[in-house]
C-alpha cells in the first residue's frame, strides 16, 4: 500500500436496502491535496462523506486513513484521529456565540472533565483570534451564531473546521448560498488551506471548482467515474454524458 | 459611567442577598408553623427541578422518570432514620419489618446504620442508578420522544417493584419520619422542622451555585450543543454519550437530595413519590418558570406548589384545571417560561403593543447585543 496516501477507500459499497448508494468506490488521497468531488444528484457525494466520518457504516470495503482502519469506529474517534466535516447546510450552534462555537471546536482534550474546571489555553484564545481575523468576524464575536447572516454562517462553520486542526478536511458545499464574491474568497481560503492539509471539497458550483484549480473526482451511481484535472473531466466523453452536457451551454 | 454602573449592579446584588439571608433566617418567625413547613418542602421540590433543567433546558434530554431518584433520596434518608430510632422495637429493628416476620435487617440496608454512610448514600446512590441508566440508553442512541418514553417505563418498574416490597421496605405503606428521632429530638417536632428549612434552604443555594457551574463555560456549551445538534458535537470530536450520563447522573444526584429533604420534611416517603403525575409535574415546573435559566427552575417549583396548595385550600377541584390550562399557556404563549420571557424581548414587546415603548429600527439583537455588552 502506498505510504504516501493520507486516504484510501478501498472497494467501497454501501446499501441501503438494496439500493446502491456507493458502488466499489476506489479513491485516494495524498497528503497536502486538494481534491474536488462533483456529481449530478444521488451520485453518492453525501454519502461518501458519511463513510469517511463514521456516519455510514459501508457494507463491504474499507477505509485507511493514515495506514488505520476507520470502519467500525464511533463518529467522534474518527474526529480526534483528524477527519474534519463541514456540513451542506451550516451546521453551527445557533444558540451559542461566534467565540463559544470556536472554543468548542479548538478545545483540547476534549474531555468532560477538562472542560468543566479549567479555563480554555491562552493559546487557543489566540488560535480563535486568528480564525475570526480570516473569517472577518471579529465584530461578531459575542453575537448569537444564530443572528449571522448566511454567508457568515459558512464561514463560522469553516472556521470551526480548521480551529479543529484535522489532517483531513471533508467540506460540503462551502459556497451553496454566497454571494460570487464571497464564493471567491471561500475558494482562495481552501486553496491556501491546502498544502499543509489534505482538503476535499464538494460541490456543483462549476465556476468555483475551476477557481480551486485541483483535482476533480466525477461521481456517477456510486462509483468514480473519471479523475483528473478539470480540463480532462470535460474533455471526458463519459462525463459529458451524465454531467456537464446538459442543455445548459 | 459603565463603572459606576458596574458597581450599582454590585450593589443590587449585594443587597439581594442580604435580603434573601435575612428572610430565610427570619422566614420561622414571619411564618406559622404549617406554612413554613409548606415552604420547606417547596425549596426542597426546587433542587430536582434544577435537576431537571439541567437535563432538559440545556441538554435536551426530557426525563419523565426523575421521581425514581427522588424517592431513592428519600428511602435512604427515611431508612436511616427508622433504624437509628428502633431501638425500643423487637430485634432492634423498624418496627414494620415484625408486621411481615422479618426477624432481620435486610443485608442491604445495613450500612445504613451510619449517618455518614446515609449522607453520601442520599446522594451517591441516585447519581449511580441515573448514571447506569443514562448510559445504557444513550449508549444506545434513544433519544428524544424514545427517551422520555423509556424513562416513564422505569419509573413504573420502579413504582411497582417499591409497591411490592413488605418485607424490605413496607411496600405501599412506605416509611415514616416524623416520629423518629435524631439526635435525641423528634424528626417532626417543631425545632427539627425550623433547622429542616435552613438546611433545604442553604441547599437550594448550594445547588444553584452548582448547577451554575456545571454549565458555566465550555462544558455547559457542550450540552447545548448536544441539545441543538448532537451529530455535530460528535464530529467535532466529543463523545456526548459521557456528557449526557454525567449531567443525567448529576440531575440524579439532586432528585435524591431533593427527595430525602422532601421526605424528612412531609414526614414520609412511599412508592407515591414514583407516581407518573409527579414526575410530569416537575417538568412543568420547569417549564413555566423557564426552561435553560436555573433561577427559572427554582422559582417554578417553589411558585406553582405553592399556588397549588392555596388553591386547593380554596377551590378543592380546580388546581387540575389550573395546572393544565398554565402548561398549555406557557407551550403556546411563553415558550421560553416566565423568567425567559422577562429575560429576552418579551415585556419590551408587551409594552410596545401598548405604545408605552419606542420600537427599535433595527435587527433587535444588534441593539440588545450592544447593550449587553456595555452591561458585562
Amino acid at each position: 500500500m502506498n505510504n504516501k496516501n493520507l486516504l484510501n477507500l478501498i472497494d467501497i459499497t454501501v446499501s441501503f436496502e438494496g439500493f446502491l448508494a456507493l458502488n466499489k468506490l476506489n479513491l485516494n488521497l495524498k497528503q497536502g491535496e486538494l481534491r474536488a468531488v462533483i456529481g449530478p444528484n444521488g451520485a453518492g457525494k453525501t454519502t461518501f462523506l458519511d463513510v469517511i466520518t463514521g456516519k455510514v457504516k459501508p457494507t463491504k470495503g474499507e477505509v485507511i486513513f493514515k495506514g488505520k482502519s476507520l470502519v467500525g469506529r464511533k463518529e467522534h474517534k474518527i474526529a480526534r484521529l483528524g477527519v474534519g466535516r463541514k456540513f451542506q447546510s451550516p451546521r453551527i450552534f445557533e444558540n451559542l456565540t461566534v467565540k463559544e462555537n470556536l472554543e468548542i471546536s479548538v478545545s483540547t482534550p476534549k474531555s468532560p472533565l477538562n472542560l468543566i474546571n479549567k479555563n480554555i489555553k491562552d493559546e487557543q484564545l489566540n488560535e480563535i483570534e486568528r480564525l475570526m481575523k480570516i473569517v472577518n468576524l471579529v465584530q461578531k464575536v459575542d453575537s448569537k451564531a444564530g443572528s449571522l447572516s448566511h454567508g457568515q454562517k459558512q464561514w463560522l462553520e469553516i472556521a470551526m473546521l480548521v480551529g479543529q486542526k484535522p489532517d483531513l478536511m471533508l467540506v460540503d458545499e462551502p459556497v451553496a448560498g454566497l454571494t460570487d464574491e464571497e464564493t471567491d474568497l471561500t475558494a482562495d481560503l481552501l486553496k491556501s488551506l491546502s498544502g499543509e492539509n489534505t482538503v476535499v471539497v464538494i460541490d456543483h458550483d462549476m465556476e468555483f471548482i475551476r477557481r480551486l484549480d485541483s483535482n476533480v473526482s466525477v461521481l456517477n451511481q456510486g462509483t468514480v467515474l473519471c479523475e483528473g484535472t478539470m480540463e480532462t473531466i470535460q474533455k471526458d466523453q463519459k462525463v459529458i454524458d451524465v454531467y456537464l452536457g446538459r442543455p445548459e451551454d | 459611567m459603565s463603572l459606576s454602573k458596574f458597581k450599582f449592579d454590585k450593589r443590587i446584588k449585594l443587597s439581594f442577598w442580604i435580603i434573601l439571608i435575612a428572610l430565610i433566617i427570619a422566614a420561622p418567625t414571619l411564618l406559622p408553623v404549617f406554612r413554613l413547613n409548606l415552604l420547606g418542602r417547596y425549596l426542597s421540590l426546587s433542587i430536582v427541578a434544577l435537576g431537571v433543567d439541567l437535563i432538559w433546558g440545556y441538554t435536551g434530554l426530557l426525563s419523565l422518570g426523575q421521581g425514581i431518584f427522588f424517592a431513592l433520596g428519600g428511602y435512604c434518608a427515611a431508612m436511616f432514620l427508622q433504624i437509628t430510632s428502633s431501638s425500643e422495637f423487637p430485634n432492634n429493628i423498624p418496627e414494620f419489618f415484625a408486621l411481615y416476620g422479618v426477624e432481620k435487617l435486610p443485608f442491604f440496608w445495613e450500612p445504613f446504620k451510619s449517618p455518614i454512610f446515609t449522607f453520601f448514600a442520599i446522594w451517591i446512590i441516585p447519581a449511580l442508578v441515573a448514571g447506569l441508566i443514562g448510559f445504557l440508553v444513550f449508549r444506545n442512541r434513544i433519544k428524544g420522544v424514545y427517551f422520555s418514553i423509556l424513562t416513564q417505563a422505569s419509573l413504573l418498574v420502579f413504582f411497582n417493584f417499591f409497591n411490592g416490597q413488605q418485607k424490605l421496605i413496607n411496600g405501599t405503606n412506605g416509611l415514616k419520619t416524623d416520629v423518629t428521632q435524631l439526635f435525641g429530638q423528634m424528626v417532626g417536632s417543631e425545632s427539627m422542622q425550623r433547622i429542616f428549612f435552613w438546611i433545604t434552604a442553604i441547599l437550594v443555594i448550594a445547588s444553584w451555585f452548582f448547577a451554575k457551574w456545571v454549565v458555566r463555560g465550555r462544558f455547559g456549551n457542550i450540552l447545548i450543543g448536544i441539545r441543538d445538534d448532537e451529530p455535530r458535537v460528535r464530529f467535532t470530536g466529543y463523545n456526548p454519550v459521557i456528557f449526557k450520563t454525567i449531567v443525567f447522573s448529576i440531575a440524579g444526584g439532586l432528585a435524591g437530595i431533593s427527595g430525602a429533604l422532601y421526605t424528612v420534611q412531609s414526614g414520609i416517603v412511599s412508592p407515591q413519590f414514583m407516581t407518573v403525575p409527579f414526575s410530569i409535574e416537575m417538568v412543568i415546573w420547569v417549564a413555566v418558570g423557564g426552561r435553560g435559566t436555573l433561577l427559572g427552575a427554582i422559582l417554578g417549583a417553589v411558585f406553582i406548589n405553592y399556588a397549588k396548595s392555596l388553591v386547593s385550600e380554596a377551590l378543592p377541584a380546580s388546581w387540575m384545571f389550573i395546572q393544565g390550562g398554565l402548561f398549555i399557556l406557557v407551550v403556546t404563549a411563553l415558550p421560553e417560561g416566565v423568567l425567559g420571557w422577562i429575560q429576552g424581548d418579551g415585556p419590551r414587546n408587551l409594552l410596545q403593543r401598548f405604545g408605552l415603548k419606542r420600537k427599535i429600527e433595527t435587527y433587535p439583537s444588534l441593539e440588545v447585543n450592544n447593550k449587553e455588552e456595555n452591561n458585562e
